[in-house]
C-alpha cells in the first residue's frame, strides 16, 4: 500500500509546530501503525532529515507509553486498541491519515508527537495507593473478596494511564483516569482506610493540573484501549459527595 | 510421576575461586536457615540516620521499584531513575501469566522446598542454591504484600486467591491477574513508589538514562545521567547504587521486550569493573505469534499460562496445505504430549522450544515459511465451552486476533520462540552485591537465581523477592557497615566520569556515516539469532566471532546519527544502546564457545543426548561463568565460581 501521512512536526516545547506531508511507500497490511511510522522514519534519516519523535516501549499493549490522534480518534478509534497495536491493515491504499499528538493543557508537547502526561503520576502520588509498608502485611488469605469485587477491581485497575481518555474529551477531563484508580482501590477490603482522602486528594489534584471537568460525554471511554467504563466515573462522584457529606477535608 | 530422577554420581569439587572478588558470601548452616541466620547477623542503621544515606535506584520496574519503595520506606534518600515517561511503564508491566508462591493453597503437595527443587532442576542446575531457597521463601511473604498493596488478583467464587499451573511444576502455585499478572504488581509497586515521593524519601527522574558509574576509592558512589528532553547530562552521588535495569533479550533484535530495553546501565558498570555472569544463557520462549516481515520491530509472546488449555501440533506429513480443521486427529502430531508425556504441553520453555525447533527444521511447520505451530483450543472448547476459555484467556485471544487478523475461537493460533528473557547478567554475592563494592543489581539483571533456564512465572517472583525483601536488608547492612564520607562533586573521578559521557555523545553525533541505528541493530540481531539463539555450534560461534569485531568496527566509521545532543534525540539514545549491544554480543559469543556442554537454554549441538535432549557435563562445567573486562569484549577474562550443591543432587533433568 502507499500511504499518506500528515504529521505534527515541532522541535520542541517553546517552538510553534505544523503539519507536515509525507508519502510512505511499500506498507503491508500485517505492519502496526508504529512499523509504518518506523519506515517513515528510515526514509527520513536517508534523506538526512530528522525522524519523527514518538513515544513507544513495549509494543503490545499495555506500557502506556505510545498514543497519538489518528484522523482526530485517539489511537485511531479501533476499539480496545492502542496505537501500537492499530494494524495497517484497518487502513486501505491511497489513504491519507493525519497524525497529531494528545492534545491537552495538561500534557505539553514535548517534541512532534510525544507530550508530558506527568500529571498522571502526580495525581497518583497525591493519593493512587494504599499505605501498606513492606513487611506489615497479613497472610494473604485472611480476608476473603468477593469474586465479583475483585473482577470489578481488576477491570477498573486495567488502566495503562495512556492519556487517550483526556485526548478524546472536549473538555480534556482526567476524569476516566481518577475514577478507575479510585475504584480499584474503593472497591477492596484493604483500600477503605484511606478511601475518603484518596478521593478528595486526587480530585484536587487533577483539577490543579489543568484538566478540564467532566460533562458525562462518554468519549473517554469509547476511546479507552481497556474499555474502562463510563460507571466508574458515577463510582469517584458518589465516593467523593459521600466523603463530603460525612465532614471530611482535604488535608490529611 | 516422580520429580526425582537417575542421580548422577556426585560430581562435587572443594571450592575454588578463581579470583577471590567471587567469594558468594553465602552464609554457613542448613539451606532452610541461612537468610534468617543471615537476616540476624546483618548489622542495622538506626532509622534516624537512614535519611544521611543516599540510595541511588536504576530502573523502576518489580525489582527497581519495590526497592526504591521501601527503602523509602525504612527512611533512605533515594533517587530513583528512568528511561521511560513514567515508572509505572517499566517492562515488568508486560508479563502475562503470573507469579510462582509456595503457598500451598491448593494442597497439592507444594512447599517451600519444592519450589526451591522445580526452580534449580528448571536452571538445569546451574543456579546458586542459597539464593534460590531464599527466593522459594520470600514467595510466601511477595503475595501477602501484593495482596495489601490491593493487587486484584484472581479469586474464587469463596473470595479466596486462585491459581493455576505453569510449565516445569506439577503443582498449581501460579498467581495470576487475568493475563496482566504483571501490570498489576508493576502498579503495585508503583503505588508504593508513588507514596514514597509524596512523603519526600524518594526523588523520581523519568526520561532520565544512565549512562555511566562512579567509583571512587574502589566503591559505587554514584551515577551519571543524560536528561532525555534536554539531553543535561548529570551525576548524581550516593552511598549505594541498585542497578534493576532489566534484561538484554534485545541484544537479538526481535525480542519480545519493550523497544526500549538494553544493556547499557549494566554494560557501563561492567566496564568499570562489574563481572558480567553466563551471558550466553538466554530464554526463547515458545509461544509466540511468528514473524510477519522484514518490517518487523518486535515479537509478541502468547502467555504460557496458554498451555494449561491449548494442544500444541504440527501435521504429520510436511508441507501440508490442509486447513487445520480438515486435518484429522491421527494425522496430527502432538508432539510435547508425544515426547514429554508426563509434562506433555506443559514441558518448560526451553524444552518445548527446541522441540517446536526441531519439527520446523523437519520441514513440519506451519504458516509463512514453514516458521509456526498450532496452538490448538478446540479440546479445550469442546471440554469447558467457549465462554470458559474467553474468561481464561479472552484478553490474549483479543491480542492475537488483532496482531494477526485471525480468530483463535475458530482457527488454531500460529506460534513460534522468540527471544524473551535473560538469565545471565551481572554477577552478584548472596547480597546481590556486584564485585564493584556498593554496587547492587537486582532482578533480571542480575543472574543468581534461573540458572540456565528460568521457569514460567518465576521472574515476577524474583524480582519483587530482590525489591522488596533482599536489597533492602542487604543495603542496610552495607551502608552500617561503611561509614562513607560525603562525595565531593567536584570529585576527580567525577569529573571523568561525565567527561567520558560526553565525549562518547560528541562521537556519535560527529561520525555522519550512511547506515542508520537500526540498521545495524538489525544486523547484529540477525547475527546472534543465526549463530548464538536457539542452538549453537562451535563452528557457528566462530564465525560470529569474525562478524561482531567487523560489526563493531563498521558501526563506529558508519552510523548516522542526526540531530543534535541538547534535545530529545531518539536516535542518539538508540545509538548509545546498539553500540554497548555489539559489545555484549561478543562477550555472548565468547561465553557460548567457553561452554561446551548443553544446559538449560544454551544448547550446543555437540553436545546432545541419542533422543536430542541437553547433555550437561557437571564435571567440567558446573560453574558460574564470570566474566572480567578488559579493552575489548575479545580480552575478556574468564573467571569461574564453582557451584556447589549441598541439600540436593545433581541430577539428569528430564520431564519425561
Amino acid at each position: 500500500m502507499k500511504i499518506t501521512v500528515n504529521v505534527w512536526r515541532q522541535k520542541g516545547a517553546q517552538a510553534s509546530g505544523r503539519l507536515v506531508k509525507y508519502q510512505v511507500d511499500h506498507v503491508s497490511p500485517d505492519m502496526s501503525f508504529l512499523e509504518m511510522l518506523d519506515i517513515l522514519n528510515q526514509q527520513l534519516i536517508a534523506k538526512n532529515e530528522e525522524p519523527v519523535a514518538f513515544d513507544h516501549d513495549c509494543r503490545e499493549g499495555i506500557c502506556g507509553s505510545c498514543g497519538v490522534m489518528i484522523n482526530g480518534l485517539a489511537h485511531g478509534g479501533r476499539l480496545a486498541t492502542t496505537t501500537c497495536q492499530l494494524h495497517m491493515r484497518s487502513f486501505k491504499d491511497g489513504d491519507v491519515i493525519t497524525v497529531e499528538p494528545w492534545r491537552a493543557k495538561a500534557f505539553p508537547v514535548l517534541k512532534d508527537l510525544i507530550v508530558d502526561r506527568g500529571a498522571f503520576d502526580r495525581i497518583i502520588q497525591s493519593g493512587g495507593y494504599i499505605s501498606a509498608a513492606t513487611g506489615s502485611a497479613p497472610e494473604a488469605n485472611s480476608t476473603p473478596i468477593p469474586k465479583e469485587n475483585a473482577d470489578l477491581a481488576f477491570d477498573a485497575a486495567q488502566c495503562i494511564g495512556c492519556g487517550a481518555c483526556v485526548a478524546a474529551c472536549p473538555n480534556a477531563s482526567a476524569m476516566l483516569f481518577t475514577a478507575a484508580k479510585v475504584s480499584h482501590l474503593g472497591l477492596l477490603p484493604q483500600g477503605q482506610p484511606e478511601r475518603k482522602s484518596r478521593v478528595f486528594n486526587m480530585v484536587a489534584t487533577m483539577d490543579a493540573a489543568g484538566f478540564g471537568g467532566c460533562t458525562n460525554i462518554g468519549e473517554c471511554s469509547a476511546a479507552c484501549p481497556k474499555e474502562i467504563g463510563l460507571h466508574f466515573i458515577g463510582r469517584l462522584n458518589r465516593d467523593l459527595l459521600s466523603a463530603t457529606l460525612s465532614g471530611g477535608t482535604t488535608a490529611d | 510421576m516422580t520429580i526425582e530422577t537417575k542421580p548422577q554420581v556426585d560430581t562435587r569439587k572443594p571450592v575454588e575461586y578463581t579470583d577471590a572478588r567471587l567469594n558468594a558470601n553465602v552464609p554457613a548452616g542448613p539451606i532452610e536457615q541461612k537468610w534468617s541466620k543471615h537476616k540476624f547477623e546483618m548489622k542495622l542503621v538506626n532509622p534516624a540516620n537512614r535519611r544521611k544515606h543516599t540510595i541511588i535506584v536504576v530502573g523502576t520496574g518489580l525489582a527497581g521499584g519495590a526497592a526504591a519503595a521501601t527503602l523509602g520506606e525504612q527512611g533512605y534518600n533515594v533517587k530513583a531513575f528512568c528511561y521511560q515517561d513514567s515508572a509505572r511503564r517499566a517492562h515488568s508491566i508486560a508479563a502475562q501469566g503470573g507469579i510462582n508462591a509456595a503457598k500451598n493453597y491448593r494442597n497439592d503437595g507444594d512447599s517451600v522446598q519444592r519450589l526451591f527443587y522445580d526452580t534449580i532442576k528448571g536452571g538445569d542446575f546451574r543456579a546458586r542454591e542459597a539464593n534460590v531457597h531464599r527466593l522459594a521463601e520470600l514467595s510466601v511473604n511477595i503475595i501477602d504484600q501484593c495482596v495489601s498493596q490491593g493487587v486484584p488478583f484472581a479469586r474464587e467464587y469463596a473470595g479466596y486467591l486462585d491459581n493455576r499451573s505453569f510449565g516445569g511444576a506439577q503443582v498449581s502455585r501460579t498467581f495470576y491477574a487475568r493475563g496482566q499478572t504483571g501490570q498489576q504488581l508493576l502498579l503495585g509497586a508503583y503505588s508504593a513508589l508513588s507514596r514514597q515521593v509524596a512523603a519526600g524519601t524518594v526523588e523520581l527522574n523519568e526520561r532520565t538514562e544512565m549512562l555511566d558509574i562512579i567509583i571512587i576509592d574502589g566503591r559505587a558512589r554514584g551515577i551519571v545521567t543524560r536528561d532525555m528532553v534536554t539531553g543535561e547530562i548529570e551525576s548524581h552521588l550516593g552511598d549505594a547504587v541498585i542497578l534493576a535495569t532489566g534484561g538484554y533479550s534485545n541484544v537479538y533484535y526481535l525480542s519480545t521486550n519493550a523497544m526500549g530495553c538494553n544493556i547499557t546501565a549494566a554494560w557501563r558498570a561492567h566496564k568499570r569493573g562489574a563481572f558480567f555472569a553466563n551471558p550466553c544463557y538466554t530464554q526463547i520462549h515458545p509461544t509466540c505469534i511468528p514473524v510477519s516481515g522484514d518490517h518487523q520491530s518486535k515479537l509478541t509472546l502468547m502467555s504460557e499460562s496458554l498451555r494449561n488449555d491449548g494442544r500444541v501440533w504440527v501435521p504429520k506429513k510436511a508441507a501440508d496445505t490442509r486447513t487445520p480443521d480438515t486435518i484429522p486427529e491421527d494425522e496430527r502430531d502432538y508432539f510435547l504430549e508425544r515426547r514429554y508425556p508426563s509434562y506433555g504441553n506443559l514441558a518448560p520453555r526451553d524444552i518445548a522450544s527446541r522441540a517446536a525447533k526441531i519439527v520446523c527444521d523437519e520441514g513440519l511447520g506451519v504458516g509463512p515459511g514453514g516458521l509456526g505451530v498450532y496452538l490448538d483450543f478446540s479440546a479445550a472448547m469442546k471440554r469447558l465451552g467457549e465462554n470458559t476459555v474467553r474468561a481464561r484467556y479472552g484478553n490474549l485471544f483479543d491480542m492475537y486476533e488483532r496482531i494477526t487478523g485471525e480468530n483463535p475461537y475458530k482457527i488454531p493460533m500460529r506460534i513460534y520462540p522468540a527471544v524473551h528473557y535473560t538469565m545471565g547478567g551481572l554477577w552478584v554475592d548472596y547480597n546481590l552485591m556486584s564485585t564493584i563494592p556498593g554496587m547492587f543489581v537486582g532482578g533480571e539483571a542480575n543472574f543468581s537465581d534461573h540458572g540456565a533456564n528460568r521457569l514460567g512465572a518465576s521472574a515476577l517472583m524474583q524480582g519483587l523477592a530482590d525489591g522488596y525483601f533482599v536489597l533492602p536488608s542487604t543495603i542496610g547492612n552495607y551502608i552500617a557497615t561503611g561509614g562513607y564520607s560525603t562525595i565531593d562533586p567536584s570529585h576527580p573521578a567525577v569529573t571523568e566520569a561525565v567527561g567520558a559521557v560526553k565525549e562518547r555523545i560528541q562521537q556519535f553525533l560527529s561520525i555522519n556515516g550512511t547506515r542508520s541505528v537500526d540498521s545495524f541493530h538489525r544486523e547484529l540481531g540477525n547475527i546472534m539469532w543465526e549463530y548464538c539463539g536457539m542452538s549453537r555450534t562451535e563452528e557457528g560461534l566462530k564465525k560470529a566471532l569474525t562478524l561482531l569485531p567487523a560489526l563493531r568496527e563498521q558501526f563506529w566509521s558508519d552510523v548516522r546519527v542526526l540531530g543534535s545532543g541538547t534535545e530529545l534525540n531518539q536516535e542518539l539514545e538508540k545509538a548509545g544502546r546498539v553500540a554497548d549491544f555489539i559489545e555484549l554480543g561478543e562477550l555472548m559469543v565468547r561465553d557460548a564457545l567457553e561452554r561446551a556442554e548443553s544446559c538449560g537454554g544454551h544448547f550446543r549441538e555437540e553436545s546432545q543426548t541419542e533422543e536430542g535432549e541437553a547433555l550437561r557435563n557437571d564435571d567440567e562445567y558446573c560453574y558460574v561463568a564470570a566474566w572480567e573486562h578488559f579493552g575489548t569484549p575479545s580480552q575478556a577474562v574468564l573467571h569461574r565460581e564453582q557451584l556447589q550443591f549441598e541439600s540436593i543432587k545433581l541430577a539428569t533433568r528430564s520431564y519425561k
